[in-house]
């Protein structure tokens, strides 16, 4: 099992992506710099992590979407690759055209950091099959601009294809239909706000985090 | 050189801050007058901000040495010995008057000057707290000033990735025209690789590396050493603007540097920026610097040296590397996208000479300006004693419910939900404690170890105004006993000593006697200082605020699973009040949100009890008998035993007292105390006497309600929306 995590400058969740990856998995984990214009060999799972790409400036995740790596990682998720995007990696993502939708600043207009439970809507995808059974999940999300939109078709769409995958039991920043993650048509493309790698062992609060990463490497 | 007449420039000395004596002064070392770029970089350095020249002979009196301190005041920060080769970093330091005039960058700018103190000493900040004054929420202006410095505070924080764990939060009137915003920030690296700012070795290249340098901040450390007034808000060009992402690059930039192995010697540019990182470095060194401002990189055109030499923009570094090693700088610098270059070189002159457009616009020797600053022992007048109250000086309440409920909802004490729920207090995945938890204080793991740093900031301002000294060692016994509440070892101390104008010797008599309290509580619990920052002038229109000397403290875990918080009381516990109480009510919470009164003197601080009872706790905890603690600070028993019942979710019933009148046994702020839930109260209350501490079982938890049996009883559900419902509300008013 091989993981890539990508390092865009002002990611700042990189290394909490990496540690949580490693204790969850046990799986081996490259840092690959946003210059790169490859990927590790044979890597099962890449992860956009968390963080202030290009300091958020002009608008979240839309300069790191342009990044040298990014071509790899859209060449990436066409062969089938599990790719997770986290808060700003999810901003991405969606940027990237990877993911549809936009995330929006929050409803109160405020950063929010806050412990929140998630319903695991959809736990039949390869990034929560280890959730079956599970009803609501605890992480934490810490944003200021994660607030799922998307137009009304394409929220009907991804309801009615289970691409909705977590769902807040308490919206905490306004998103549509409490979006929290949601996956592409495929099911290989994940982005989510809450932080699974802020919740990988039961001291940091909740370990339902690792359930995810160790979901995605299981299934490759 | 420009000549320019002599009483011009004296003028001009007098509009940076300088006094007629001082400006005297530099002539005399010069043999000559000063040009104006040579006159600016003689008043930042001569500022208070830079020279501590009021404070420096006061602040001679902290014991600054220990067993674990690796490097005390003088370097950018203080290092301590954590172990296993891992040293702690640490500061705390002010950025009152930008916040004032400009809150959101102000409070930026101060997260970001702080964090650079840190990592220019090898360490990769892992957390921050802050310690924040403002007016009274009745002010117009307190409002907009809390928005936006807490906003500030998490835009910079948030986003350099650093988690924001601890802190406090106070309203009083008597910061009405002058808020405090202190910042702390702590890092961890290892011991053997410190790096320091001193010069090694004249011939070496000086390397400016991050942000190019802006008209911005010029003269920022000559505004934090003067007082305020209606004109103050004209100043606001004087406040930096931060960029948080620049921070974040040159966070990474820097440590890849130093990994690198090609630092000799570093420093950050901060008050005073180009100034007063090269004089440093080079009088540190003992040696001469030469730079040519016209390699600076540069926002604008047509900046002179006097503005490249005074401006305070943001997110720029010093560094002096090592003989051909600049390749490395490139490459690195070239990574991370930030301008850099070769400035200029170390020399054996002594002197500082500054080279632009091709002429010579200042030489000026090092020594004055380095370590010849003026330095004053300037007159003070000891502050008047206030008389001690007793319980029967103080009327008990109409309605205790009702008292309960004002106490906890009262701006100081009511939760500060809607600030910390603004900043990341779980980036980097090692927070275990934080504001949201229900512990004393905030914890974070030393990455990939057993091991966790505990961390706090303290100060009661109303103690401290009504005595000085007495405040003083509670300020610092505050925070030992936090850090001593969660199970940590406390280390070392950093502290930001906030008052008004020294030149006012009923001021400095506050300086005086709040040091020498701090000093005394420091020796007496083994607990020294290793960095600090002086904030003085703290004044508008002739109003000094309270003084504020607030203490940010550091301890150690050695095994995290081994501590204590007050959120899991459960039923069936004993609650069990270790230390003694007299009921002390001067200068209380009670006093002041029930009774209306700030008067009395404040509770006395017995620093024998203080170490002994909380010798013991920790020890109970680090042996595991206990894990529920509480220390006793603000509001007494009853608002220690609400903040658990909260925390908890589990209710609480306090036994009357045999003596004191249940206003004083319920909100007396005696000092030196912790109650602890458990199941086990007769073991622990053995153990306790063996000892000599005292200790009683006051209560049991229990049940959904706060009561004191024939007192009071109130819901869980009503003490909780007082204690939530205040904050929110006024900052949505």
């Amino acid at each position: 099992m091989k993981a890539a995590v990508v390092v865009f400058p002002g990611s700042n969740c990189d290394r909490d992506c990496r540690t949580a990856i490693e204790r969850s998995t046990g799986a081996e984990v490259a840092m690959v710099w946003h210059k790169e214009t490859t990927l590790p060999e044979g890597v099962d799972l890449i992860v956009l992590p968390g963080g202030f790409s290009y300091g958020d400036y002009l608008r979240c995740g839309a300069m790191a979407a342009l990044s040298p790596v990014m071509a790899e990682v859209k060449a990436a998720a066409g062969r089938g690759v599990a790719i997770v995007g986290i808060c700003n990696g999810f901003q991405i993502l969606c940027e990237a055209g990877l993911l549809p939708g936009a995330l929006i600043r929050n409803e109160g207009l405020k950063y929010v950091c806050k412990p929140v439970a998630l319903e695991v809507t959809n736990a039949q995808t390869r990034f929560t099959a280890g959730y079956a059974g599970r009803r609501q999940v605890t992480m934490t999300v810490g944003n200021g601009e994660g607030n799922y939109y998307a137009d009304e078709a394409t929220l009907e769409r991804l309801e009615g294809e289970g691409q909705v995958v977590f769902r807040y039991v308490q919206n905490p920043n306004g998103s549509a239909r409490r979006i929290a993650g949601v996956v592409n048509d495929r099911g290989n493309v994940l982005g989510l706000m809450p932080h699974p790698d802020r919740a990988f062992e039961p001291e940091l609060g909740s370990a339902d985090g690792a359930i995810l990463f160790q979901s995605a490497l299981a299934s490759a | 050189m420009s000549a320019q007449p002599a009483k011009a420039l004296a003028e001009t000395a007098a509009e940076f801050g300088l006094k007629a004596e001082e400006y005297a002064l530099i002539v005399r070392r010069l043999n000559r007058e000063p040009n104006l770029v040579e006159l600016g970089v003689f008043s930042v350095m001569w500022s208070e901000h830079c020279s501590y020249k009021s404070s420096k002979r006061q602040l001679g009196k902290f014991p600054t040495k220990g067993a674990a301190v690796i490097c005390g005041p003088g370097e950018n920060a203080g290092v301590i010995d954590i172990g296993d080769g891992q040293a702690c970093v640490f500061k705390m330091e002010s950025h009152n008057h930008p916040s004032f005039i400009e809150p959101y960058q102000g409070a930026a700018t101060g997260v970001g000057g702080i964090m650079r103190d840190v990592f220019t000493m090898g360490a990769r900040p892992v957390a921050l707290l802050n310690a924040l004054r403002f007016g009274d929420p009745g002010h117009p202006k307190t409002r907009r000033l809390v928005a936006g410095v807490v906003a500030g505070i998490g835009g910079y924080g948030n986003c350099v990735g650093v988690p924001t764990v601890a802190g406090e939060t106070n309203f009083h009137r008597g910061y009405d025209g002058n808020i405090l915003v202190n910042a702390m920030c702590v890092g961890l690296a290892d011991a053997d690789k410190i790096f320091y700012s001193a010069a090694p070795a004249p011939g070496l290249p000086v390397v400016y590396f991050g942000s190019k340098t802006g008209r911005d901040g010029i003269h920022g450390a000559t505004m934090a050493s003067a007082e305020f007034d209606e004109a103050s808000d004209e100043k606001r060009p004087t406040v930096q603007v931060g960029d948080p992402f620049a921070e974040k690059l040159l966070i990474e930039a820097t440590l890849e540097l130093m990994a690198s192995g090609a630092v000799a010697a570093i420093q950050d540019m901060g008050a005073a920026g180009l100034t007063s990182s090269s004089v440093e470095m080079a009088g540190k060194g003992g040696l001469g610097i030469e730079l040519d401002l016209d390699a600076v990189p540069q926002r604008e055109d047509g900046l002179t040296a006097y503005e490249m030499m005074l401006s305070e923009s943001q997110e720029r570094m010093l560094a002096i590397l090592k003989p051909g090693r600049e390749a490395d700088g490139r490459r690195i610098f070239e990574k991370w996208g930030l301008d850099a270059a070769v400035i200029g070189k170390t020399t054996e002159s002594g002197h500082l000479v500054l080279r632009h457009r091709g002429e010579v616009v200042a030489d000026v020797p090092l020594a004055p300006l380095f370590e010849d600053a003026p330095l004053y022992d300037r007159p003070w007048v000891a502050p008047a004693p206030q008389p001690r109250l007793a319980p029967a000086d103080v009327p008990e309440p109409g309605d205790y419910a009702q008292a309960v409920l004002t106490l906890v909802s009262a701006p100081d004490m009511a939760s500060k939900r809607w600030i910390w729920e603004q900043y990341d207090r779980h980036v980097m995945a090692d927070t275990l404690e934080d504001s949201a938890t229900g512990a004393d204080a905030g914890i974070v793991r030393v990455h990939g170890t057993r091991k966790a740093l505990a961390v706090t900031s303290d100060v009661t301002p109303r103690y401290v105004q009504a005595d000085p000294y007495e405040g003083g060692k509670q300020a610092v016994a505050e925070a030992w006993r936090n850090l001593t509440a969660i199970g940590a070892t406390p280390i070392a101390i950093t502290d930001n000593l906030n008052f008004g104008n020294p030149e006012r010797p009923e001021i400095m008599g506050q300086i005086v006697r709040a040091i020498d309290g701090m000093a005394e509580a420091c020796r007496a619990l083994s607990f020294p200082v290793v960095s600090g920052n002086v904030s003085l002038y703290n004044e508008t229109n002739g109003a000094a605020i309270p003084p504020t000397p607030t203490v940010g403290g550091v301890g150690l875990l050695e095994d995290y699973a081994r501590r204590a918080d007050f959120a899991g009381m459960h039923g069936g516990q004993h609650l069990v009040l270790i230390g003694e109480t007299r009921g002390e009510l001067g200068c209380s919470m009670y006093l002041r949100e029930v009774a209306g009164r700030e008067d009395g003197a404040p509770p006395p601080v017995d620093l024998a009890a203080e170490k002994r009872n909380g010798d013991f706790v920790r020890a109970a905890i680090q042996s595991g008998q206990v894990s529920v603690v509480h220390d006793l600070s603000d509001g007494g028993l009853i608002a220690a035993a609400a903040e658990m019942a909260l925390a908890s979710g589990c209710g609480a019933q306090l036994n009357a007292d045999d003596e004191l009148p249940a206003h004083a046994w319920l909100f007396g702020e005696d000092q030196g105390r912790y109650l602890v839930a458990t199941a086990a109260g007769d073991a622990l209350l053995a153990a306790a006497e063996a000892q000599g501490v005292p200790a009683r079982i006051v209560g049991a938890a229990g049940g959904d309600e706060l009561a004191a049996p024939g007192v009071f009883s109130l819901s869980l559900a009503r003490l909780r929306q007082a204690h939530e419902d205040w904050l929110p509300r006024y900052m949505g008013g």
